[in-house]
């Protein structure tokens, strides 16, 4: 088995691993940061360029370094190969700039955007980004598109990391959503404005990073860290029925699927599950979900006692 | 008079007629490999002239051959690029439209040697009329047994089509050109893998220039080292280059490799010297997307050797003082030219060709456009220029294909060399909204608009 060494630390890995998968499986710390790659979503990454990392020698056979910074969702390990990440200067300043590239058109209107709080380009910008944009100019704009009776597009948000294409590509059937025009005019379409009908189209929702795609049936009704996440489980036909609960009070707000520690769902989830069945007599509850994520739906929330790390200490605001 | 390969017939009343072309010798090197050679000859011939990708990023063109994967029972496919959009570059128009049978030839010599029995043409289409013209020659080709079953009677099939694009630059870009040919939108792929692996429809295939096909005519009927003993160094043999601009004599030169490039400009064979006898300001040698190079540069290495039309006397001192071959596109400007705004052209091109894929090229291609066109308007300050440096570095390296460096070194070059320019424009606001303001400024006369 390969053995490659992340920020210096040596991890041996199954042949035809990513370096991202590798960095993941060495833990959070080394890690790149992935805005498009979808462990579930074949030939997903590469778009985005968030994850770029610098590898100083390629393998213990030919350890000449890589010209130019790979993006590490979409490079394979080999033996003996030695990577920088975050220990590498060059590496940080250039995902400085990917990060200003993908906020240049962004709007952000996190403020009214359903998905603040849970939203992957909020922590990037957050980690990786500069306080400032030098960007002045308009910010590109699209009028919002309802696809089909679940699912509002808005586009003025995507940073298209082609996800929700991966999605209407290799999970649904009948294929109607993709991308048209090119370049910064480029945007994701049902063309005409086709409705998504379909039994796993739901799960655009869920893969999207940014408020981008959103659920209706949720939408404008409170912020994420408002609600209280549940496990919860029901026998369902079309799929393994296992999904979040969102609750306020003892409304169920929303049902997602269960991410991971990265950010992606275990399993993709039906539409009925998703919009549905939004009474807790729908479902079996198993029990308050632990957010993993250093998101602020977790912050002194229920899941775990906090314990308030000394340099987080300093920083907070007495 | 420097020899000539590939444009020996070019002023033959008829060439473009397969008569004519039959009568001048042409298909030959389809005889020859296909009845005393093997295939594997051919590429071997090709390896030995030294060949080099005539599409810009100059390849050895008998290795990218020797690379194609060869399971059993997959077919493999030979795919010409005659997408040509890159601004100064038109040589593949002026060959295919004047000698069509050239390139028919030479995709049945190379497809034989790679044991490719369905081929294309993937040609720009804005070059509808030549579409025309190759669909003639082809069927030609077919009428006289050149294409087709059994060709020769010895076993050998091929069919060869040609498929025309919907205009974009990016289907030039080997990927996404097999993207479209597959019928779907020209983006690049990820690679790897590499089209000789997986190629058009995950078969192996072999993408190639037409310069480059039409060049294998001339190698196997005079054998690689004939046509390795032309030119100087690794840089063999003759290359089309498209001269444009200032000059007084634009158009399409056949030229031996090593040429220097004073000769190039200067002499009356070639480009005959800067129009209205003016003064040399500053030369594209490759393509809009290689570095634009100051006269004293492009005439001269650092280290003041004379500069050769070759891959490596034109690389030579890397970017800092050096440029590229690229695809030959040879635009030469005058004094009278504005750096910048030359500049703001080919950004803009670049933004509106980008495919939107990756974000630094996405993002970075259309801001770089924005920041330049607020200096032209006169809006701009000295952080601008700093930002463009910034935006052009940030693409560079960062994007799936070369398209973005493709907009980023024009970018990094103009301000490299010409920065002083870029400074009299943000600090002469009022006057840079002056149209003529450029020549007044530099004391030049104003050029007839
Ligand atoms: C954006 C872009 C546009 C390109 N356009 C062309 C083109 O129009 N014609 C061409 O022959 N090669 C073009 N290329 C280069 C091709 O990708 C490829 O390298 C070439 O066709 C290989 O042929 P060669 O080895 O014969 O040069 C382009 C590359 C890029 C990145
Ligand atoms: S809509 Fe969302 S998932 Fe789709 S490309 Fe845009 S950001 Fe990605
Ligand atoms: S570099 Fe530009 S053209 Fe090439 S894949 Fe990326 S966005 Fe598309
Ligand atoms: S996560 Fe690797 S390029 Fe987007």
């Amino acid at each position: 088995m390969p053995k490659v060494t992340i920020d210096g630390r040596t991890i041996e890995v199954p042949e035809g691993t990513t370096i991202l998968q590798a960095a993941r499986m060495v833990g959070p710390e080394v890690a790149p940061p992935a805005m498009c790659y979808y462990t579930k979503l074949n030939t997903s990454g590469g778009y985005c360029r968030t994850c770029i990392v610098k590898v100083a020698q390629g393998s213990e056979k030919d350890p000449r370094p890589m010209p130019k910074p790979v993006p590490s969702c979409r490079t394979m390990v080999m033996d003996g190969m030695v990577v920088e990440n975050e220990t590498s200067p060059e590496i940080v300043e250039a995902r400085k700039g990917v990060v200003e590239f993908l906020l240049a058109n962004h709007p952000l209107d996190c403020p009214v955007c359903d998905q603040a709080g849970e939203c992957h380009l909020q922590d990037l910008s957050y980690e990786h980004g500069s306080a400032k944009s030098r960007y002045e100019f308009d910010r590109r704009t699209f009028d919002k598109i309802d696809i089909g009776p679940y699912v509002q597009l808005h586009m003025t948000r995507c940073i298209m990391c082609y996800r929700c294409v991966k999605v209407a590509e290799q999970i649904t059937d009948g294929r109607v959503h993709g991308v048209i025009n090119r370049g910064d005019h480029a945007e994701i379409s049902t063309y005409v404005e086709q409705a998504i009908d379909n039994d796993f189209s739901g799960n655009v929702i869920d893969v999207c990073p940014v408020g981008a795609l959103t659920d209706k049936t949720f939408r404008f009704k409170s912020r994420v860290w408002f609600t209280k996440p549940v496990d919860a489980h029901r026998d369902c036909t079309t799929c393994s029925g296992k999904v979040v609960l969102w609750y306020q009070g003892e409304e169920v707000l929303r049902v997602t699927g269960r991410k991971d520690q990265w950010g992606e769902v275990e399993e993709f989830i039906c539409n009925e599950c998703r919009f549905e069945k939004k009474k807790t007599s729908d479902w079996t509850i198993e029990g308050v979900r632990t957010i993993d994520r250093h998101s602020v739906i977790s912050q002194g929330k229920y899941a775990r006692d906090l314990e308030i790390p000394a340099h987080t200490k300093k920083k907070l605001i007495k | 008079m420097g020899k000539k390969l590939l444009l020996e017939h070019d002023n033959v009343p008829g060439i473009q007629g397969y008569d004519v072309y039959r009568q001048m010798g042409g298909y030959a090197s389809v005889e020859k490999a296909l009845k005393t050679m093997n295939p594997n000859a051919v590429v071997e011939e090709v390896k030995k002239s030294g060949l080099r990708g005539r599409g810009g990023a100059g390849f050895p063109t008998g290795m990218k051959w020797s690379f194609l994967a060869k399971p059993d029972g997959v077919p493999r496919h030979l795919v010409c690029n005659a997408d040509e959009s890159e601004p100064g570059t038109f040589k593949d128009r002026y060959l295919m439209s004047r000698i069509p049978h050239l390139l028919v030839e030479g995709m049945i010599t190379s497809s034989f040697a790679l044991g490719a029995n369905t081929s294309y043409i993937y040609i720009r289409g804005e070059y509808y009329y030549i579409v025309r013209i190759l669909e003639k020659a082809i069927a030609e080709a077919y009428a006289h047994g050149w294409l087709g079953k059994n060709i020769l009677g010895t076993g050998y099939n091929l069919d060869l089509y040609v498929q025309v694009g919907g205009g974009a630059y990016i289907c030039g870009e080997e990927t996404a050109l097999l993207e479209s040919l597959e019928g779907k939108r020209g983006n690049p792929r990820i690679k790897p893998p590499f089209p000789a692996v997986k190629g058009l429809w995950e078969r192996p295939t072999v993408v190639n220039n037409v310069e480059t096909i039409a060049a294998v005519v001339p190698i196997v009927n005079n054998g690689g080292d004939a046509y390795a003993a032309i030119g100087v160094g690794k840089s063999t043999g003759t290359k089309l280059i498209s001269a444009s601009g200032h000059l007084n004599k634009p158009g399409v030169y056949e030229i031996e490799l090593g040429l220097p490039v004073e000769e190039f400009i200067y002499s009356e064979e070639y480009c005959g010297g800067i129009r209205n006898g003016r003064e040399l300001k500053a030369v594209v040698a490759g393509g809009s997307s290689v570095p634009i190079l100051p006269k004293h540069l492009i005439l001269n290495t650092a280290a003041g050797e004379p500069r050769l039309m070759s891959y490596e006397s034109l690389a030579d001192g890397g970017f800092v003082t050096g440029t590229m071959m690229g695809s030959g596109g040879f635009i030469a400007m005058d004094d009278t030219t504005s750096i910048v705004k030359n500049l703001y052209t080919f950004t803009r091109f670049y933004h509106h060709e980008s495919c939107g894929q990756c974000s630094p090229c996405r993002e970075g291609t259309a801001w770089m456009e924005k920041v330049l066109h607020k200096i032209l308007d006169g809006h701009g300050t000295l952080a601008d220029v700093d930002l463009l440096w910034d935006l052009q570095k940030n693409i560079e390296g960062k994007t799936i294909c070369p398209l973005g460096e493709a907009a980023a070194w024009p970018v990094a070059a103009a301000i490299r060399h010409f920065r002083t320019e870029f400074e009299e424009f943000v600090k002469n606001p009022t006057r840079i909204k002056d149209v003529k303001h450029y020549y007044r400024l530099n004391n030049l006369p104003e050029p007839v608009m």
